[in-house]
């Protein structure tokens, strides 16, 4: 057991990233940013404008055309020089990024950032080996087909992983050869500019910059910015239309990626054994909890088949309850702070209207206070709820350690349940028959099956959204193509004129 | 009987009045859009009206009555109405930063969607929608 000490990493205040160096607000103004961990503020951040996206464009539109041109070879290189610096700061993003989130530090140190490198690896691979094409129109002509970058993208991160969804959508802008101007989640808003400070002297000045403030103060101005090729964004559903709607006015293109309620589903062999298969299923019926349930993923929808309901239900709360809530720098600690208060309100909103809807609260269902100086923080008991799908608290995104667990008959009602939903992002199938897995997974609608596992990110496995949840796929080489475009030289080499005039 | 008062599925406490008289100083009239999915999804986000395109894929769930003010118009999705449309919404605000564009995260206060279960007499006079 280790108990990290809080950060001394951080300054006591951060100005916006551009052109590789501290730019002061234009307006002058900053932000106060608290730790979920204790709810007390450990820096401040620059509050940016449209005046600041305008000076980070400027720097992202200087430095596009030389690393547009630049080897893929030397961009690749770059991008394992990062990866390499992440790692041999690991222990010191790990613990900035649970102090700025409320995630436990076993998780950033196991998962979070280890991911963030072995992404940066896999697309300075992906580049050097993503071939152009030709096509072979006739004896004589020849259609060669280049990918070129954009040019300058936006980006807009969200505040569950803020420096490993950052990676995910800064490897392939970067490898693809495109400049960017990244707006971090006002929530957190200060780990990444550890990260830019720390790798300041491997990227060309204005390849990435970094503006912070509020999503309508300066998410907004870059969003709807014309000088921007693309955007991507990961968050919920209306800021998501709203940013297809800005970009309509630009004719740019968007890639999505807004969440779900994805269904877990157990199938009755899985309890044919107490081994260790079940003991595996039965991490997947917790995992919901990972993250404090701040996964756009979290499987928050346990189906599980009427024979084995009561006893998989009843070992999947005994493992629910054997959580270990905490100090999130503990590296016991399993289940961590939410990331601000009103993410923790909102948590609370729907643990009222499912009991007002008439479900069963199982386990947790209240906030908890760890007393000390953790009682200033957003923390909220695992809880588990059993009802029906038709409830609010199955339908929406509750984004918390909240489980609605409910039974089904057959394969086609597990399908029909698992589907009767908006979203369709990640969802989850256990059984020990694999045909029946495999039938499962290619009946659920949404973008990710995992099969016989759960919360597994590796880079090379695509990431993305049927349905309402987005769409464009993340972590895997078919990313590169949301930041290119094709460059198609038709080429004739036949010596006469086509005979028109 | 219909009601002697019109029957409406939206609310909104004292305190989220106050801070939508405090944006319409800074803002002009506002609407309200019911997010849904990851991170800020299921807050309700508020905006100039007609910043947020609304077209037949939403539903108006309700105007708040905030007297001074316009009313102010409450949207949400059709499809994830199919799944709210038996509880009664009350906009709220909490200490906090949300996500999104919602005009008041500068401010730091963040609306929240409080809910409770549409009486039988209300679900009655709202009728299907």
């Amino acid at each position: 057991m280790t108990i990290f000490q809080p950060p001394t990493t951080f300054k006591p205040r951060y100005e916006n990233w551009i052109g590789g160096a501290w730019v002061p607000p234009v307006r002058g103004q900053y932000f106060e940013n608290p730790t979920p961990v204790t709810g007390q503020v450990f820096c401040e951040v620059a509050r940016g404008t449209a005046e600041d996206i305008e000076l980070a464009l400027d720097a992202a539109h200087a430095a596009a055309p030389a690393w547009g041109r630049t080897a893929p070879a030397a961009r690749a290189q770059v991008l394992n020089k990062i990866a390499d610096r992440i790692e041999a700061n690991l222990e010191l993003l790990a613990v900035a990024e649970s102090w700025e989130n409320g995630k436990p530090v076993r998780e950033t140190l196991a998962a979070d950032l280890p991911l963030a490198v072995d992404h940066l690896r896999y697309y300075a691979g992906a580049i050097r080996a993503q071939e152009g094409g030709l096509s072979q129109i006739d004896e004589d002509t020849v259609a060669y087909h280049f990918n070129e970058p954009l040019g300058v993208v936006g980006q807009i991160i969200p505040w569950n992983f803020p420096l490993l969804m950052a990676i995910w959508k800064l490897s392939p802008a970067l490898a693809a050869g495109n400049t960017v101007v990244l707006k971090p989640a006002e929530q957190t808003p200060a780990t990444i500019l550890v990260l830019m400070e720390l790798i300041a002297d491997l990227l060309p000045p204005g390849v990435v910059n970094v503006v912070n403030g509020f999503g309508v103060e300066a998410g907004k101005p870059l969003a709807s910015s014309s000088r921007i090729r693309k955007i991507s964004f990961t968050g919920e559903t209306t800021t998501g239309r709203l940013i297809m709607q800005y970009a309509s006015g630009n004719l740019i293109p968007v890639t999505l990626e807004l969440g779900g309620k994805s269904p877990n589903l157990f199938f009755a062999d899985v309890a044919a054994e107490q081994d260790a298969f079940y003991d595996k299923a039965l991490e997947g019926f917790a995992m919901f909890a990972l993250n404090q349930g701040e996964v756009c993923t979290c499987p928050s929808r346990a189906l599980i088949q009427a024979p084995v309901y009561d006893r998989l239900l009843a070992d999947g709360l005994e493992r629910v309850r054997a959580m270990r809530q905490g100090n999130p720098l503990d590296t016991d600690t399993m289940v961590g702070a939410q990331a601000s208060n009103d993410q923790l309100e909102k948590i609370l909103s729907y643990i009222d209207i499912g009991q007002a809807e008439g479900a069963k609260v199982l386990a947790g269902g209240e906030r908890v206070d760890l007393g000390g100086d953790l009682s200033g923080g957003y923390y909220v008991a695992p809880t588990v709820f059993e009802g029906d799908n038709s409830m609010r608290i199955f339908q929406e995104e509750i984004f918390g350690p909240v489980l609605a667990v409910t039974r089904f008959e057959d394969f086609e009602d597990g399908i029909a349940i698992a589907n009767d939903t908006l979203y369709g992002l990640g969802a989850g199938v256990w059984s020990r028959d694999g045909s029946n897995a495999y039938r499962a997974g290619r009946a659920i609608q949404a973008g990710r099956v995992w099969t016989n596992c759960y919360h597994a990110y590796p880079a090379h496995a695509a990431f993305g959204g049927y349905k309402n949840s987005g769409f464009g796929r993340e972590t895997h080489q078919m990313a590169l193509q949301h930041y290119q475009q094709t460059k198609n030289l038709l080429v004739s080499y036949a010596p006469k004129a086509q005979g028109f005039f | 009987m219909p009601p002697l008062t019109p029957v409406s599925q939206v609310a909104v406490t004292p305190a989220a009045a106050e801070l939508l008289r405090e944006l319409t100083a800074d803002h002009g009239p506002l609407m309200f859009h019911q997010s849904g999915g990851c991170c800020d999804g299921s807050a309700p986000m508020c905006f100039p009206a007609g910043e947020f395109l609304t077209s037949d894929s939403d539903v108006l769930v309700g105007e708040l009555a905030v007297p001074g003010l316009a009313p102010i118009a409450v949207w949400m999705g059709r499809e994830q109405f199919a799944y709210w449309s038996h509880t009664h919404l009350t906009i709220d605000v909490v200490p906090g930063r949300g996500s999104g564009f919602s005009l008041e995260s500068p401010t730091g206060r963040r609306f929240l969607t409080r809910s409770r279960l549409l009486t039988d007499e209300e679900a009655a006079a709202l009728g299907p929608r």
